[in-house]
């Protein structure tokens, strides 16, 4: 009886509870902003920080970098660095309050620990790659781009979903 | 008239302070909604757990619902919002990229913000391979510059793409989720549930 009197901590909201939070949350920021949220801008500017202070020349140089960089301002000094701190505090505040917060690796149990990691490593260098490619993630491109009706967000949401659904195949002893 | 910062109702000097503000709410309700959990985050590709399709259609639509609403009523100027522009190819074989880094990864650059935040240690990892590729892209810059800046369409909404009515087409995107929603918990009954 114990067992079921204690807090299930994967009980999670209901779905279209969250959905509605989050789509008032992205009108607010366009209705403030003009803009829409983002993820993947925050970890870019890391990068480029990080390529900026060990190889400053090598970051001035490259075409790509070099589109972040400016004279007066820091590349850690965007909107979107200063959104992704908030994400993380307030994903800790929702983490603590239901008692989720801890060092883990969540993984099937029919599959390592190493090999989750390995397969978290290689899923995430893919997608910093397309977000680059697609100038945006899942945040960025698709729901703040499907929110304002634009058609590349619109193309790249059914990109990411469609060979999500096509490819699920391949990785299905990672998951079920 | 909004967009309230762009058109100076509220100075500028606020924007990071919004930002963290917004940033908080998003990252909140990210982890209530438990995209905090690769496993149930990687449920809708095989059909146990549809939460990432009914919180992220939810979301599209009543962000675009709201934007068109407070447009129509005169508090929000949909033409002043940034759209985001499209890059036909670049869309394309960067979701497809993306698509393939979600299903081995389980996270999303937002989700696995969240799941950083509260400690999973896969989700770190994750984070460190997104800024892996965004330092490969960068790297060869050169071998992606005609993907990213080729077939470039302009900031163009799916009015100008298919000749719609924006009203109308919420209308049916709205129908469609709807259906999806239903279908979607009729494949999970079929399927065996998995506890995670």
């Amino acid at each position: 009886m114990t067992k079921k009197i204690k807090i299930n901590r994967h009980v999670y909201w209901n779905p279209y509870f969250g959905g509605f939070l989050l789509g008032i949350i992205i009108l607010f920021t366009f209705y403030l902003t003009g803009r829409g949220l983002g993820a993947s801008g925050a970890m870019k500017s890391g990068v480029v920080t990080i390529v900026d202070t060990i190889a400053p020349t090598h970051a001035e140089n490259s075409a790509y970098y070099s589109r972040f960089i400016s004279e007066d301002k820091s590349p850690m000094n965007t909107w979107l660095v200063f959104e992704a701190l908030g994400v993380l505090i307030g994903a800790f505040i929702s983490g603590g309050l239901t008692g989720r917060i801890g060092w883990r690796t969540q993984h099937s149990p029919k599959i390592t620990k190493k090999r989750r990691l390995a397969f978290a490593l290689g899923g995430g260098i893919l997608f910093g790659l397309g977000a680059q490619i697609a100038r945006g993630c899942t945040s960025g491109a698709a729901l703040s781009g499907m929110a304002v009706l634009s058609t590349g967000g619109f193309i790249t949401m059914l990109a990411i979903f469609g060979s999500g659904f096509i490819f699920a195949y391949f990785f299905r002893k990672n998951w079920i | 008239m909004g967009p309230l910062i762009p058109n100076g109702i509220i100075p500028s000097d606020w924007d990071s302070i919004i930002a963290i503000l917004i940033g908080i709410a998003f990252g909140f309700v990210l982890e209530a909604s438990g995209f905090s959990s690769s496993r149930k985050l990687a449920g809708v590709f095989y059909g146990y757990d549809f939460a990432v399709l009914k919180v992220f259609f939810t979301a599209a639509l009543v962000a675009t619902i709201g934007i068109y609403y407070m447009d129509y009523l005169g508090y929000l100027d949909v033409g002043q919002l940034y759209v985001h522009p499209t890059f036909l190819w670049g869309a394309i074989i960067g979701g497809i990229i993306m698509g393939i880094g979600f299903v081995a990864g389980g996270f999303c650059p937002g989700t696995s913000l969240c799941a950083v935040a509260i400690g999973k240690i896969d989700a770190i990892i994750y984070v460190v391979g997104i800024m892996i590729g965004v330092f490969i892209f960068s790297e060869l810059f050169f071998l992606f510059e005609p993907l990213y800046e080729g077939a470039f369409f302009g900031n163009i909404t799916l009015m100008d793409s298919l000749g719609v009515n924006p009203y109308w087409f919420i209308f049916i995107f709205t129908i469609i989720a709807i259906v999806s929603f239903v279908i979607s918990d009729i494949i999970r009954k079929r399927n065996k549930k998995i506890f995670y």
